[in-house]
């Protein structure tokens, strides 16, 4: 039986590429090593859900199963069709297949927009405020003697984070791992990170800005005009925290969603990156933003090379535009004036909003996806695809923009997205020749 | 079989010593041939200027121009030179473009060959983000290109200069270069990187690095030692200590100096000094700041082991990136500007800052004078070679503006006449007449390259080379450059033609095709017992210390889809 090492796990941000897999004769995998309870349910989740097996067009409000051909006729006309067309997701498949997503969508004049939109799209205008002072994985792993996990919960979302590259890992300079390490967990309940952390903040929902700018006047050296609580939390309390990091060799602020997506949105993020600026007058510090889809950091190094910016790129001019609150996925759905979408490796289906979704009801939707989901339930044209990281290799970005190449572990009778993708841009053209 | 017989052209091509003199050139197959058949097309020269493809040795255009791209969204729309800035729809023939000082790869490819060029050398690639560079590089059109490896503060490295190991030194150099798909050895603030993992700096050659026991002027002769060893086509590509700082030319002098004592081993340079202009810094603060380009360029006209690259600075925005972190963070804290930082685990650090370069402020002033200074002063070109270190001192996309510069006094008399006299006390630029011919200008801008990365079928027009080349509208003999600067930077704009491997990429200055450039990457042979004596070291750096495993580290084929093998035969 086949054993391979040092796959990549096709999950989450922290893209494990220590994974051991065995496949039998059948093609299946029998065994997965390493893996976390999310990984593994990737692995096996392949062999136990249900597969769309074949691209299926919608005929008098059913999806029948239709030949590759007319589905890809049936896709294209819409695409050639459409007057705007937002094409969204990109972030659970390769870098090869978001790279022909954006040529398709240069060649539609269409918008496209990854799931950054209602992620980390924030962290990226806090970028463009401040700047992103970070470090790959493996710096925290050997440095890092302070961690910080604000708005953020890796025990249930990225499992393996703190024993690979955090908390519990072992490095040059912090040979103890944990021991080795102080822990501190900012949210607004006690999560299960929470509890493994040596100081836990609570801090009242919404109020991360202000604990930021708390934090940023007492290490900046004015603290006498912090007042005696902020964000729920007492002076004494904060005034120990900016100490401590401070005082720490190395420190490094993860943060997620709940920095991102609260109250004041991308003013955190410019507010960490400003902290840790005015932190390095002290002592070493450092950012990373804890990303989810595993590929949702590589759809915006794609797209920032290959169109300048790193998501809610509009084609519509010919040259891209940008302009995330005007040409976001959501945007352009709430405000009902996109008229067909492409949506693929991800599911607004289950994650917008109402307003968007009602809008994406009505209008015709193509779907590229390995399984179905509620998109599926509004998607008019269905193409089945390959799973990324076990049945397609490809490039994927971590969350800490390092490349790395993902492997084939099992043959698939069903085409990879960038197949499809590249598919749809040639009968586009032969669309548009006819025209 | 594809023909081309080129007529009348006016080649100037330093490497065979030829100086503008009307020949014909035959093109077969992509190569420059002694002569084609009747069937060859034929393109008319009519007399004007011809160069072999322009060859930018030292550009951020790959990997962490992206970091650059990310935070200035700005960058996309600006467009301060037109035709070669801002946004562009997409043709038939183009994908779209935007951008000025980080444009999308597909404008970074378009616009250098626009101005001539057909090969660029990405400076800075730490080898864990190798795979990120390579591919950006599959998205650039036209040019070949090759990126230099980042050694400069490796973990690896250190250790074997700290334990004096000098062999398996050489075979870690050697499975770092095959690992990355690089071409040569770039050092960065030797030492600096390391200590800025710690939100430190080292302050000189001598300053020893944090926890690892060496020294920059240790790492620099080690790797210099382990570089000649393999044979390596390039010389090591230096970024010195102190950049930015005043009064740093000592260092660039000593740095300098303490390469007497390397013998290449090719016949090429034992040491390149990079972006020079940011390193010939006198006085002892930014309050006595003045140029040092008289003492640094005093010394290179003295030796002969060693090349340098201007750096010049263009006035209007930049965007400064480099593997120096310290220097990123002390910029962003004095000019109040955002800062986007990536440390690499084992590696080296990086940093990136936008800034702007103004003539009214005295220091940029005296930045931009001290660049031509160094190009003017240094008597012989085949020691310089001509960059912005795009985008740090400025876009590439104003080569045309700094070669007015070097050909033409009162072009640069009519910029610093807009200076303040603190600035023009503090330069000796006023007092230099020098004006640049074009067979200099072209063995800056192509055949110092040819030589300095060992690439004899580039950065020149004999049988048997690459036929990459540009043709430029303007015939010499007709034209003054030092008068008729605008005329010049408008030919030099846009090319009449330019040709890569003999197709038409450029015609009257618009893209005609756009053709998949080679990646260039050197694989040094090393005899096995010292690569599996170091592969067990390196190992243990996997298991330890690395969050990727070593199989996953090596870029795969996948990633290069044009690739040129060089192989060399170290000395062991």
């Amino acid at each position: 039986m086949p054993v391979i090492k040092d796959a990549v796990c096709s999950l989450c941000g922290c893209l494990c590429d220590d994974i051991t897999v065995t496949v039998d004769e059948e093609n299946k995998i029998t065994k997965i090593d390493n893996a976390c309870i999310l990984g593994h349910s990737k692995f096996v989740g392949m062999f136990e859900h249900e597969r769309i097996r074949t691209p299926m067009v919608r005929k008098a409000g059913e999806l029948v199963p239709v030949s590759y051909e007319e589905a890809l006729d049936e896709a294209a006309k819409i695409l050639v069709n459409s007057k705007r067309t937002l094409s969204y997701g990109w972030c659970s498949t390769s870098c090869e297949a978001i790279s022909k997503a954006i040529q398709l969508a240069e060649e539609t004049g269409s918008i496209i927009d990854s799931t950054a939109n209602v992620c980390h799209g924030p962290s990226a205008l806090a970028a463009q405020e401040k700047g992103s002072p970070g470090a790959t994985l493996g710096v925290i792993r050997n440095r890092a003697d302070l961690v910080i996990f604000w708005g953020c919960n890796p025990v249930h979302a990225h499992p393996r984070h703190m024993s690979r590259y955090s908390s519990f890992s072992k490095g040059l300079f912090v040979p103890k791992g944990r021991k080795g390490r102080k822990m501190v967990v900012i949210d607004v309940r006690k999560t299960d990170t929470a509890k493994l952390a040596d100081k836990y903040v609570e801090i009242d929902q919404g109020s991360d800005l202000l604990l930021i700018t708390a934090l940023r006047s007492i290490i900046n050296g004015h603290e006498d005009v912090v007042p005696e609580s902020v964000a729920g939390v007492p002076k004494e309390e904060l005034l120990e925290l900016a100490t401590l990091m401070k005082e720490s060799k190395f420190v490094c602020v993860f943060f997620g969603m709940g920095v991102t997506q609260s109250r004041s949105k991308y003013k955190n993020g410019d507010g960490v990156s400003s902290l840790i600026s005015d932190l390095n007058q002290h002592t070493k510090a450092v950012m990373i933003g804890m990303r989810g889809h595993y590929n949702v950091t590589g759809f915006g190094q794609v797209a920032t090379w290959e169109t300048g910016f790193p998501m809610a790129i509009d084609f519509s001019k010919g040259y891209p535009y940008y302009n995330p609150g005007e040409t976001g996925a959501n945007d352009v759905l709430v405000r009902e004036e996109v008229d067909a979408a492409l949506i693929a490796a991800a599911d607004p289906g289950a994650h917008f909003p109402q307003k968007a979704l009602r809008h994406l009801a009505k209008i015709p939707v193509i779907q590229i996806d390995p399984y179905a989901n509620p998109t599926t339930e509004l998607a008019d044209v269905v193409f089945p695809s390959a799973v990324v990281g076990i049945e397609a290799e490809g490039s994927a970005y971590r969350m800490d923009a390092i490349a790395i190449r993902m492997k084939k572990l099992i043959d698939t009778e069903f085409k990879t997205d960038e197949e499809i993708t590249k598919d749809l841009i040639e009968k586009v053209r032969e669309l548009k020749r006819g025209a | 079989m594809s023909e081309i017989l080129i007529k009348n052209a006016c080649v100037c091509d330093p490497l065979q010593g030829i100086d503008c003199e009307k020949t014909d050139l035959c093109i077969r197959d992509g190569k420059i041939v002694e002569s084609v058949s009747a069937n060859a097309k034929v393109i008319d020269a009519e007399g004007k200027l011809t160069l072999a493809g322009g060859f930018d040795g030292h550009t951020h255009s790959a990997g962490k121009i992206n970091v650059g791209r990310f935070m200035n969204p700005n960058d996309a729309r600006k467009n301060p030179v037109p035709g070669l800035s801002g946004q562009v729809a997409r043709t038939d023939k183009t994908r779209a473009q935007v951008g000025y000082n980080t444009p999308n790869t597909y404008a970074i490819g378009y616009r250098y060959a626009k101005l001539g060029y057909t090969t660029i050398c990405e400076a800075a690639m730490p080898p864990l983000s190798a795979r990120h560079t390579h591919e950006e590089f599959k998205e650039i059109p036209i040019l070949d290109k090759m990126g230099l490896t980042l050694l400069g503060s490796n973990w690896q490295v250190m250790e074997y200069i700290r334990d004096k190991e000098p062999e398996k030194l050489a075979a870690y150099v050697a499975w770092a270069l095959k690992a990355s798909r690089g071409y040569g050895v770039k050092i960065v603030n030797p030492g600096g990187g390391e200590a800025w993992g710690w939100g430190k700096n080292v302050s000189g050659l001598y300053d020893p690095v944090p926890n690892f026991d060496v020294t920059p002027a240790e790492i620099l002769m080690g790797l210099a030692e382990a570089n000649e060893k393999l044979n390596l086509p390039h010389s090591v590509h230096v970024h010195c200590n102190n950049l930015g700082h005043p009064g740093n030319y000592e260092t660039t002098i000593e740095t300098m100096k303490m390469f007497e004592k390397v013998k290449s081993s090719r016949d090429r340079q034992s040491l390149h000094v990079t972006h020079v202009q940011f390193n010939s810094y006198a006085g002892t603060g930014w309050r006595d700041f003045e140029t040092g380009a008289p003492m640094v360029s005093d010394y290179v006209n003295g030796a002969d082991h060693l090349t340098f690259d201007i750096g010049q600075v263009i006035f209007g925005p930049a965007v400064t990136m480099t593997a120096d972190g310290p220097v990123e963070y002390a910029n962003s804290r004095m000019l109040h500007e955002k800062w986007s930082n990536q440390d690499v685990e084992l590696e080296d650090a990086s940093g990136v800052v936008p800034l702007s370069y103004s003539p009214k402020s005295f220091i940029n002033a005296v930045q931009w004078a001290i660049g031509l200074e160094m190009a003017l002063l240094v008597k012989d070109p085949w020691k310089v070679m001509f960059t912005t270190d795009s985008p740090n001192g400025g876009s590439f996309v104003n080569y045309p503006e700094v070669i007015t510069y070097l050909m033409s006094a009162k072009k640069r008399e009519q910029v610093y006449s807009g200076f303040s006299d603190m600035a023009l006390g503090k330069m000796v630029l006023p007092g230099i007449d020098r004006e640049l011919s074009f067979y200099e200008l072209a063995i800056m801008t192509r055949a110092i390259q040819s030589k300095m990365y060992s690439r004899p079928e580039k950065g020149n027009l004999a049988v048997g080379s690459d036929a990459d080349i540009a043709i430029y509208d303007l015939v010499p003999g007709t034209i003054d450059p030092s008068t008729e600067h605008e005329r010049l930077k408008q030919a030099f704009s846009a090319t009449a033609y330019t040709f890569k491997d003999g197709e038409i990429v450029v015609k009257n200055g618009e893209i005609e095709e756009s053709p998949m450039g080679r990646t260039y990457w050197v694989n040094a042979k090393v005899p096995e017992g010292i690569d599996s004596a170091m592969q067990k070291d390196l190992d243990l750096k996997f298991k330890k210390y690395y969050t990727v495993s070593k199989s996953n580290y090596m870029v795969e084929d996948e990633y290069l889809p044009r690739p040129v093998e060089i192989v060399t035969e170290g000395d062991f």
